[in-house]
């Protein structure tokens, strides 16, 4: 009936476990009950779970982002605290089965439901204000890609709970991850968690190319888009290419573990290098996926905050396309050590560095467009100077590691962890905060506290480098990868210090809550009535904050890049337009969050071996999708005169 | 632009089933001590089946051409032709699926077999998609005769099942003409 | 030979202890040493021999090509942003400045100058360092074949017939040639202090060349995550003198161990932590049936019939 789930699931003998798990039961109940208090159920369904309003699905892809970084910095505080005790002697208090499962949701947490739905939730939100559209080429599939990513996020929080999840490895290699080395629930719900995630980023990456290349205002050719559309633009088409690989690739594990195949075990001729390789035919492109998001983050907000256009525009989007075709060509740099050979090994090397050449010139850029500005050191603007610094050392050490001899001492090591937080944190994540402070206003209609927020970007800058600056000598002293347990001396005291600076970011992020709350509180000081709060230079600053539901009363005609910047200069003042006319929008539907929510359970169903209940979800979900087939009621038209009388109130606030 | 967006997801399709090629090739002379590929297939057999797959991209096609027409009557008959051809394609499979378990070649005896077992298996799953889709398809010019709605949906169906053919036209040649040659 | 020997020629030279190099090339590694080495016998930084020391080189190397670039970058981060600020009404400002030639090429041209030579590094130095590759001696290298386990590691000497768990010996100045396999999951085979690491995967074998110049006793483990006892997944690595490394294998002979298929399917099942244990002996042609996955867990039911492993394995 149950298939292998049992009572003995649930880890009543994890006391962290237990105490985690009595506080999320009882905040969720908390929260439920304040819903149904405040008779907040109606407004919930209608405004935000059935939304296909691109503003609305980009802060929810944010909130899941926000809620899942707090759940893998966990994870990280319970890493760095437990190395910084389990020298000699001591074991710490995280034995490894638990530990190897903390290291191992901490990696995919961060990269697949904090990092990506922070970058898609800020694709969703500016992208179709940026081209001057009114939605997404395709509302529904928007909202059903936030669900299923959702429901993967659910999914991983499951296991926490019931069961237990994987201790492989973020990326999970074969054999150790195959039935033999890993019957355990753990690798399954690892395999439902990112198939379904990753089917939403799919749809959410087929949805805003076609919108980028079909739904820009009139006048916006291609080389006058924003620099953050072009960076989603190709962002979207490396999502598009190397995601089915990664489909395919968990796919074939994922028979391995349920039909007994041999893709990648040790026996009957499986080979696990096969997968390697193809988790990495993905995985390279995916931290390009990351990272040119917020390259175009960096380029919006330094041209803004330096009051100047954009340096070398042109060049920035020949290097963004540059890095989006190279990153297909350098998967192997991350198995070096296997043994392919002096060839093989510098050819993938040196495709390796060839990419730093387009990232070295977009480092450029940004620096000769602060170069003769009016550099204006806001909270966003403290991110991008962060980050122009982290970002280049973190550059740095990644070309050493793209060098083989070099990478054959340095490879799986503290090192190499080093690296890539280096560019992780220092690149995507203070990406994300920039994109977040930055266009915050624009979403709630008031800023973001300042004093708070350049706290937390100096403590979040000094928590890093104590904590990543240690690892870099860890590394070179011969500390490897996901230890739980070591003897050396040596070590020790760097760890220490590396937990300190884990605790310092700690306190950043505490800082960061304190700000959202204090803004909130403080929101009628820090509105922001005219719609454009720093001087902006391109389209979503040209209409109200926040954006009306159908962000333009009417379609701006595109005239140059920087296209704001240009309506201001000829004096534009925020009026009723003339012109008016019916405005066409989507409607709301509910299937997305139904499939998402059908889903959860069937992901939970196959983890637990429940066929018929898994069977009768997959029935639902293809019902679902063939009854909202039948829906041909999708859309509707704002009427002129309720145009007319947003439009009116809006400029009545603005004055 | 419904048709652009299926069009960009078909081609990540693709990439689903050049990965499951990649794999297939990379696995093929793993056969851990079973009988060569060219005593497991019967090629004429499998003829046949790519015959039928063939032909209903045809009057999938021809449907098309009704539709063009605006003859709602012509494209039910061909779409009702290319449904029972697909149903053949799909019951050939599964009949070639079911021999080849039944004498010991199932999808977990070998890392060949189970890439075989899973490219083919890929396909076939998303032609079996592709008929139920074409029955609701079927029901809906029905009800609602040709309009904007169905002729979007025809054409990404359209889409669809050429996209199958050209694919198993990939499978026929990798696999079983590769593999009958030895 | 050409430029490939320069630069092996360049790398010798200035890594050997005593060379001709100018002392601020000399103080690099030292300094990187001192600062690193620490006392733990693990630092990379802190190479015992030629891989190892090469290796460093190149890490010196390329870290000093990329901060060519890396320090005016960031002194140019700060140098801007500081004279550019909006209080500084004396700078100049171009508010629809956008775009030179000049700068453009030059923010090209650097760093493709930086990585073309970064390239020339990574090309030669890939295939002199190749870990498939003999180390250049006199002596002909000692044969030592590895095989990773669930959590521990297994050292077969073909040319001697013994084996031993979790410790490795080797002679000084004598290059190695490690071929490699895993019995379980993959693992990778890493002794920092000697040099680089090569993965061990089932059913493939890898190899990997090292040579210790000093005699001295050096960590070793596994750098790639295994599973549970993948922490202490460990063994010693002892550099001897010739005189040393013998009495090291006639203490093996003396043991009273043997490493025949039953006990070889003992050792395989999973343990964390696992004691140092030598093998007198060791049944003929362990490493290739291991390789070639001959085994199940019962014994030799998979051999062929026909194996002369088969009849080896009923002898035992």
């Amino acid at each position: 009936m149950f298939g292998k789930l049992t009572l003995d699931a649930i880890p009543l003998h994890e006391p962290i476990l237990v105490v985690t798990g009595s506080v999320v039961v009882l905040g969720g109940l908390a929260l439920l009950a304040a819903i149904s208090y405040f008779g907040k159920w109606r407004y919930l369904w209608d405004e935000w779970l059935t939304s296909v309003d691109h503003k609305r699905i980009g802060v929810m892809y944010i909130i899941l982002a926000v809620i899942m970084l707090l759940r893998g910095f966990a994870d990280a505080i319970m890493m760095r605290s437990q190395l910084a005790l389990s020298y000699g002697d001591s074991t710490g208090y995280l034995p490894p089965e638990h530990y190897d499962q903390v290291f191992t949701a901490h990696g995919v947490i961060m990269i697949f439901f904090m990092a990506m739905p922070f970058i898609v939730g800020l694709m969703n939100f500016v992208v179709p204000l940026q081209i001057g559209a009114r939605d997404v080429a395709f509302p529904y599939l928007n909202s059903l890609s936030f669900w299923l990513t959702a429901a993967g996020a659910v999914l991983i929080n499951i296991s926490l709970f019931i069961g237990m999840f994987a201790r492989v490895g973020w990326l999970a290699y074969p054999p150790l991850s195959g039935l033999e080395f890993s019957p355990d629930v753990g690798m399954d719900y690892y395999l439902w968690a990112l198939n379904i995630a990753g089917l939403g980023t799919l749809l959410a990456g087929v949805n805003f190319i076609v919108t980028i290349l079909k739904m820009r205002a009139p006048g916006m050719e291609l080389m006058r888009m924003p620099i953050f559309t072009w960076a989603s633009l190709c962002t979207n088409i490396l999502i598009v290419i190397s995601f089915p690989v990664l489909t395919a690739t968990l796919g074939m594990l994922t028979l391995d573990r349920y039909l007994d195949m041999h893709f990648f075990t040790n026996e009957a001729g499986g080979n696990a290098m096969l997968y390697v390789n193809l988790i990495w035919t993905w995985g390279h492109p995916e931290v390009y996926i990351l990272i040119l998001p917020v390259f175009g983050v960096f380029s919006e907000v330094i041209a803004t905050f330096s009051g100047k256009p954009l340096f070398g525009y042109k060049s920035m989007v020949y290097a963004t396309a540059a890095i989006t075709v190279m990153s297909f060509l350098v998967w192997v740099h991350h198995f070096f050590t296997m043994g392919a050979g002096g060839d093989v090994n510098a050819f993938f090397g040196i495709t390796t560095m060839l990419i730093s050449i387009p990232t070295g010139v977009k480092l450029f850029n940004w620096l000769f467009t602060m170069y003769r500005g009016r550099i204006r050191f806001e909270t966003p603007m403290l991110w991008s100077l962060a980050f122009m610094v982290t970002f280049t050392i973190g550059g740095m050490t990644g070309v050493l590691l793209a060098v083989p001899p070099a990478d054959f001492v340095l490879h799986n090591s503290l090192f190499l962890v080093a690296h890539f937080h280096n560019v992780i944190i220092g690149g995507v994540l203070f990406g994300c905060f920039a994109g977040y402070t930055y266009w915050f206003p624009k979403v709630f209609g008031f800023k973001l506290d300042e004093t708070l927020g350049r706290w937390s970007v100096v403590l979040w800058v000094t928590g890093f480098t104590l904590a990543f600056a240690p690892l870099y000598v860890l590394g070179l002293m011969g500390m490897t990868r996901r230890l739980s347990h070591y003897d050396v001396a040596a070590w020790h005291p760097w760890l220490i210090a590396a937990a300190c600076g884990a605790a310092i970011i700690a306190v950043g992020i505490a800082v960061q809550i304190a700000q959202l709350y204090v803004s909130i509180r403080k929101r009628a000081v820090l509105a922001d009535v005219t719609g454009d709060p720093w001087n902006g230079r391109t389209l979503e600053w040209a209409t109200a904050s926040p954006p009306p539901f159908y962000n333009f009363a009417v379609t701006p005609v595109v005239e140059g890049r920087d296209e704001f910047w240009i309506m201001k200069r000829k004096g534009w003042t925020r009026k009723l337009e003339d012109g008016l006319q019916p405005i066409h929008m989507p409607r709301n539907t509910g299937t997305g969050v139904i499939i998402g929510a059908l889903s959860v359970v069937f992901g939970f169903a196959m983890v637990w071996h429940i066929w018929w209940l898994a069977i009768f979800m997959a029935v639902a979900m293809v019902a679902a999708s063939i009854i909202h087939s039948y829906d041909t009621n999708r859309d509707y038209f704002v009427p002129t005169d309720e145009v007319e009388r947003i439009e009116g109130e809006q400029i009545a606030q603005a004055a | 632009m419904t048709v652009l967006g299926f069009w960009i997801y078909l081609m990540s399709d693709c990439i689903v089933f050049a990965s499951l090629f990649a794999a297939y090739v990379t696995l093929s002379g793993s056969m851990s001590g079973n009988p060569g590929n060219a005593e497991m297939f019967d090629l004429p057999y499998v003829a046949m089946e790519t015959g039928c797959l063939l032909v209903s991209s045809f009057t999938y096609g021809l449907a098309i051409l009704a539709m063009q027409k605006g003859r709602s009557d012509l494209v039910m008959r061909w779409l009702g032709v290319t449904f029972l051809l697909g149903l053949t394609f799909i019951a050939m499979e599964v009949n070639e699926f079911h021999h080849m378990i039944a004498e010991g070649m199932g999808p977990g005896e070998n890392a060949f077999l189970s890439s075989f077992f899973t490219l083919v298996g890929t396909h076939g799953a998303h032609v079996t998609a592709g008929l139920i889709w074409m029955i609701v398809l079927m029901a809906q010019v029905t009800q609602w005769g040709l309009n904007e709605v169905t002729r979007t949906r025809l054409m990404c169906l359209s889409l669809f099942w050429h996209f199958l053919d050209i694919i198993w036209i990939g499978v026929f040649t990798v696999v079983y003409l590769r593999g009958a040659m030895g | 030979m050409g430029m490939s020997g320069i630069f092996t020629k360049l790398i010798k030279q200035t890594s050997s202890i005593g060379a001709s190099a100018p002392r601020s090339w000399r103080l690099l590694p030292l300094a990187a040493t001192l600062f690193l080495a620490g006392c733990d016998g693990m630092s990379v930084m802190n190479p015992a021999g030629q891989i190892g020391v090469e290796e460093r080189w190149i890490i010196l190397i390329a870290t000093c090509l990329m901060l060519i670039v890396v320090v005016p970058v960031i002194g140019m981060v700060f140098f801007f942003a500081w004279k550019y600020r909006e209080t500084n009404t004396e700078a100049p400002y171009a508010p629809e400045w956008s775009h030179s030639n000049r700068i453009e090429a030059v923010i090209w041209l650097v760093p493709c100058l930086i990585i073309a030579a970064l390239a020339v590094v990574t090309w030669i130095s890939s295939h002199e360092l190749d870990p498939y590759k003999p180390i250049a001696s006199d002596q002909p290298p000692l044969q030592v074949d590895v095989v990773s386990l669930d959590w521990k590691w297994l050292f077969i000497y073909p040319d001697f017939g013994v084996a031993s768990v979790n410790e490795l010996a080797i002679p000084e100045n004598v290059p190695v040639k490690f071929h490699l396999t895993s019995g379980s999951v993959m693992n990778s085979f890493f002794i920092p202090r000697l040099g680089g690491q090569i993965y061990t995967m089932a059913g493939m074998e890898t190899q990997l060349s090292l040579v210790a110049n000093e005699t001295g006793t050096f960590g070793g483990i596994s750098a790639n995550y295994s599973g549970n006892g993948f922490s202490h997944m460990n063994f010693k690595a002892h550099s001897l003198t010739r005189q040393g490394f013998e009495a090291w294998i006639e203490k093996a002979k003396s043991s009273s161990n043997a490493l025949n298929l039953t006990a070889y399917a003992e050792l395989a099942k999973p343990s964390e932590d696992h004691a140092v244990v030598y093998y007198a002996s060791v049944a003929p042609n362990l490493f290739d049936s291991i390789l070639h996955k001959l085994f199940v867990s019962d014994g030799y039911a998979c051999l062929p019939p026909d194996s002369s492993l088969r009849t080896a394995a009923k002898e035992q």
